[in-house]
Parts: structure tokens; sequence; C-alpha cells
């Protein structure tokens, strides 16, 4: 280790100011600060110790994404090799190519498990790789620009933003994607920590609303022609929305829901996956467990009021609240999204108003809204929005109950 | 009735938002959005013209303009059809009522008065309050339905310059770029807060 330290410091005066590489400092002090703890203190007050700084706090997020990720290969591959069980033909194209032809593996066979991770690899992987190689260049080309550090907040959105796409999806798009979000979600605020909505989700939602055909519908979230009869590639949400509770009921187990089985975008469809997330990010402190508690507080409220006021002609009305749950995109955005430090209320009494509202407007957009069966994506892009107006209230409401106080003491 | 008026004050808030959707009424949602407190200012002035006006314009159109409205008069009068005048006839109204605002807003609120400046005369001009009296002829509201489409269309805006305020606030910690700041960066936050507000579209009510 000592001797990487030594290369560090060898090569530091290249880039400090003055030295030839100057220009691109950032991408040597990502570098640096990468490896090792910053030798760089505090010059004026106040100051603040502490070991968590934003890259540790980026990291951890980064950390407890392991389970969907994992979630992301095993059920790509599952939710194909399921397809083409059932009859339907595997797609002509590089995947099928690699995993039968050079690999020699089986394709189309849901019990070998390591068939089905690399299957579902050679999908997300070329995906993460896109959004890594556009988005970091992008993040670079700002921070030589603007003169910021390359900071670990990208790696967030870059770990996240795969996660919430089809497995299907052309890469160009998500190249599109992911320079729409970094640079307009973020990078033209300044960068991490002064964006306004949540990059990824800026980026998926660029992406549904200018590519809906590749992003939304039957055909994109299993990786095989699954235009046979008999078997529908819809996510559960879509299914429901038509056919109501019965269907959902009749082809998936709760638990296949809970365990992330289904079919959906990469990352998200495990709840349990999900919930480890949780976990650690409530462990580690980083997440806020006021927002995770008031946005399942708010569907809880909502999809109980729902069903009791119940529907004949929309059956989403009817779907209980612990299907919601493990349905589409809820427990990902909420463990995930909904909580990025960022984009989120930053008061306390703002983050459960903050929380409640986008669990409210999920499980309504769900169920009212016909055209987007999946609610957990817009509804929280939209309470980001409103979430500098919640902070901005309750900091008003908090120096009007302080000044009273004060006025009732000297009195 | 009562869940027809609801969904109707739904659909202008949230799915037809004035600002957000049909990008009614730029100039002062941009010029305006500085401060919370003064948007918050401007969006109840909008909302209580819009509320008085298309109604008004509502009576005057049923009434005076449209084909056969003067048949009251009797039956000579019922062949004619005024409704080319209702541009003309919808300005006067709103202008007449603006004038009203004015006066009360510069006599029992002077901090707003002089906060607002020279954009509450312009609310008579505010395309957002022109917008939705024609959309209430073209869309043959009853009286009701355009008081509460009025007030509805109203809330909506203010809604969205309330947003944008706060975050326009809020950007004062940000590092936008300078060629960016001021008015370049809030038409790229109107378009993301458009976005957002697309979470609603596609509602059938």
């Amino acid at each position: 280790m000592k001797a990487l330290r030594k290369i560090l410091d060898s090569q530091a005066k290249h880039f400090e100011k003055g030295g030839k590489l100057e220009k691109l400092y950032p991408l040597w002090e990502a570098q640096d600060t990468f490896l090792y703890t910053p030798g760089e203190t505090t010059k004026a007050p106040s100051h603040v110790r502490d070991n968590s700084d934003l890259k540790r706090i980026m990291i951890t997020v980064v950390v407890s994404l392991a389970g969907c990720i994992a979630m992301a290969m095993y059920n790509t591959g599952l939710q194909t090799a399921r397809a083409i069980a059932a009859g339907a033909e595997p797609l002509d194209n590089w995947q099928t190519n690699v995993l039968v032809n050079v690999l020699g593996l089986p394709i189309g066979d849901p019990t070998n498990v390591l068939a089905l991770v690399v299957h579902g690899a050679l999908y997300y992987v070329p995906v993460l790789v896109v959004t890594l190689a556009v988005g970091g260049n992008l993040e670079a080309l700002f921070s030589i620009v603007r003169k910021h550090e390359i900071n670990e907040g990208f790696l967030v959105t870059w770990m996240l933003f795969p996660l919430i796409l089809p497995p299907t999806i052309p890469l160009w798009q998500v190249a599109l994607g992911i320079a729409f979000g970094v640079v307009v979600g973020k990078e033209i605020f300044g960068g991490t920590g002064m964006n306004v909505l949540n990059p990824a989700l800026t980026a998926r939602a660029f992406l549904f609303f200018a590519y809906p055909a590749e992003i939304s519908g039957d055909k994109v979230w299993i990786s095989a022609e699954t235009s046979v009869d008999g078997y529908s590639g819809a996510t559960l949400l879509a299914q429901g929305a038509e056919t109501g509770m019965d269907a959902i009921v009749g082809t998936v187990t709760w638990m296949d829901a809970f365990l992330g089985t289904i079919p959906g975008s990469m990352g998200e469809t495990s709840a349990l996956a999900c919930l480890l997330g949780a976990v650690v990010l409530l462990l580690t402190r980083v997440a806020s467990w006021r927002i995770m508690v008031a946005v399942t507080a708010g569907s809880f409220l909502t999809s109980a009021l729902l069903n009791a006021i119940g529907s004949e002609t929309n059956p989403l009305l009817n779907v209980p609240f612990h299907w919601h749950v493990v349905l589409g995109g809820w427990a990902f955005g909420m463990v995930f999204m909904a909580t990025d430090p960022v984009s989120s209320a930053q008061t306390n009494r703002g983050r459960w108003i903050y929380g409640f509202l986008i669990g409210v407007l999920a499980i309504l957009i769900r169920v009212v809204n016909p055209a987007y069966p999946e609610g957990m994506m817009l509804a929280i892009l939209f309470v980001n929005v409103f979430a500098s107006t919640i902070d901005h209230y309750v900091v008003k409401a908090n120096i009007k109950r302080r000044k009273a106080r004060y006025v009732a003491a000297t009195v | 009735m009562l869940e027809h008026y609801l969904s109707l004050a739904i659909k202008a808030i949230f799915v037809e938002n004035m600002a957000l959707t049909f990008f009614l009424g730029m100039c002062s949602f941009l010029a305006c959005s500085k401060k919370v407190e003064t948007a918050v200012g401007l969006g109840a002035a909008v909302t209580f013209v819009l509320t008085v006006t298309v109604p008004a314009n509502n009576l005057i159109y049923n009434y005076l303009l449209r084909d056969g409205a003067l048949s009251w008069l009797g039956d000579n009068w019922a062949g004619y059809d005024l409704s080319f005048l209702r541009f003309l006839t919808f300005i006067g109204t709103i202008a007449a009522m603006v004038q009203i605002v004015e006066m009360i807003l510069d006599r029992y609120l002077p901090g707003l008065y002089a906060a607002l400046g020279v954009f509450l005369p312009l609310i008579a001009v505010n395309c957002a309050i022109l917008g939705a009296s024609l959309f209430m002829a073209e869309r043959d509201y009853t009286l009701g339905e355009s008081a509460v489409f009025g007030f509805s269309s109203g809330i909506g805006w203010l809604l969205a310059v309330v947003a944008l305020a706060s975050v326009r606030e809020r950007l004062r910690y940000s590092n936008v770029p300078p060629g960016l700041r001021g008015l370049g960066i809030t038409f790229i936050l109107t378009g993301l807060i458009g976005i957002a507000f697309l979470a609603f579209s596609g509602i059938q009510l």
C-alpha cells in the first residue's frame, strides 16, 4: 500500500497548481481520495470532525445496492429462461450468441443458476458500462471545465440508473438518458449536492417520455420473443390494471413478488433485496428513517382508503397494501430514490411531509392514472419539485414558533 | 354534481396545469418567481382575478356574444353572432378586474403591492387569464363550471409558481454556470418541473 501512496505523491506535482497537467487535477484528485483519506483539513472555522464524508456515504449506498444488482442479473436471466421454456423464441442477438455458442451454456433452462446469471449479466453489464462511459466522461469534462471535484454522487447515479431500466433497452438510449440526467439533472446546477431533482430519476423520466415504446408496455421486460400465446411479458401492475387482482394472484404468489422473480425493470423487482439495502442504509444512518416510515404510512393509508371505496370498473382500486409494496418500483423507490439526501426535504418535519406525499401519490398515480401503471418514479419526481417548498414553510413555522416562545418568556 | 366539479378542479390544477401544461402566463411566471412570498402574492392575485373574470366572461359570452345569445331581446336579435368580439370584451373585463384588485392591494397590502410592482397591471394581459376565459368559451362551461374552472386554474398556477420560486430560492446555494444564471436556468427548471407534472397527464376524469 505504501508503494501506491508513493506513486500518487510523486505524480502530485504534475497536477497541482503550476504543474503541466494542472487542468486534469480533478481526475487525479478523484483517484487519490478514492484510495486514501484526503490529507487536507478545513482551514477556516467551523471545524467538524467526522469519519463520514461524502465519499463514504455514497460508497455505503453503492454497497447497499449489492443485493439488487445480484438480483438484476439473476432475474433477467430467469425471466428469459422461463419465457423460452414456455415456448418463446430466443432473441437473435449477440447475447444469445455469446451464451450458447461461445460459452456453451444452455438457454431456456430456469434451473441452471450459472447460465441464468451469465445471461442476465450479458444484458446488465453493457448497460452499466455505457452508463459509466458516457456519464463518467461528462462528469469528468464538467469537473475539469468548472473546476470542481469529481464527486461520488455520480457513482450512485451510475449504479442506480441501470437498475431502473428494462433489460431490452437499446444502448444508445441508455447513453442519451444518462447524458440528460448528468448534464441537465445535475451538472448545470453545479454538481453533486446542488441539484433539484434526483439525476437517475430525471434520466429515467426523460427516456420514459421521449421513447415510451422502449421503456414501457408488454414487450420490453423479457428479452425473448414473447408474442407466443399464453405468455404475457407485461409487468404485474400492467396485468393487474387490465384484468384485476385475480390475474396477479393467478400467476405468481406474494412470495415470488417479494423475492423478485417477476418481470420488471432490472434491479427493482426484488423487495427483499431492497429491504436488505434499507437495513444497511438505516444502520449506517445514511438514509433518513423518517422518509421511509412516512412513505410506508402514506401508501398504507391511501391503499386502505382506496380498498374501502372499491370499484367494479378499475380493478387496481382493490389491490391491497401488502401487494402494492412488492410490485413494481415501490420498494426500490422508497429505499434508494426517495431518501436521496440532496433532492429530498432537508428538515426533519419536512421529511415526514415529503415522504407521506410520495407514498400517497405513488399509489394514486398507479391506481387512478391509466397511462402509467407504475407511479413510484413519477411520484418521487413530483414531490422532489416541492421539497424546497415544504422546507420553506417548515422553517418559517419554526421561526414563528420560536418567536412566540421568546415573546412569552420575556413578557 | 359535486363529483363533477371536483374532477373539473383536479383536472385544472394538476392534469392541465395552466403554467406547466399549456405554458400560459409565462412572463410573470418567470419574472416574479425569485422569492416565495412574492410568488404566493402574485399567485393569489391571479387566482382571485381568474375566479372573478371567468364567470363574468361566461355571463357576457352566453348572454351577449355567442351565436343567438341575444334572442332574449326579441326574435329580431336572434340571428346575431358577436363571438368575434370575445377577445376585446374578455380583455376589457379582465382589465377592469385587475384595476379593482390593484386598488384593494394598494389600500390593504402595500408591501405586496410594492413587491409585485409592474406585474400587477400586467396581469391584465397575462395569457393565463385570457386563456382561461377562452377555454371556458371553447368548452361551453356553465356558470358554475366556469367559476370552479377559474378558481382551480388559478390554484394550479399558484402551485406551479410557488414550486418554481422555492426551487429558485434554493438555487442560491447552487453553482450554476455563469452563462445560465438568471433566466436561463429558470427556463430549464420550468421544463424539469413540467416533466414532473407529466405524472398526472393521462388521468381520465
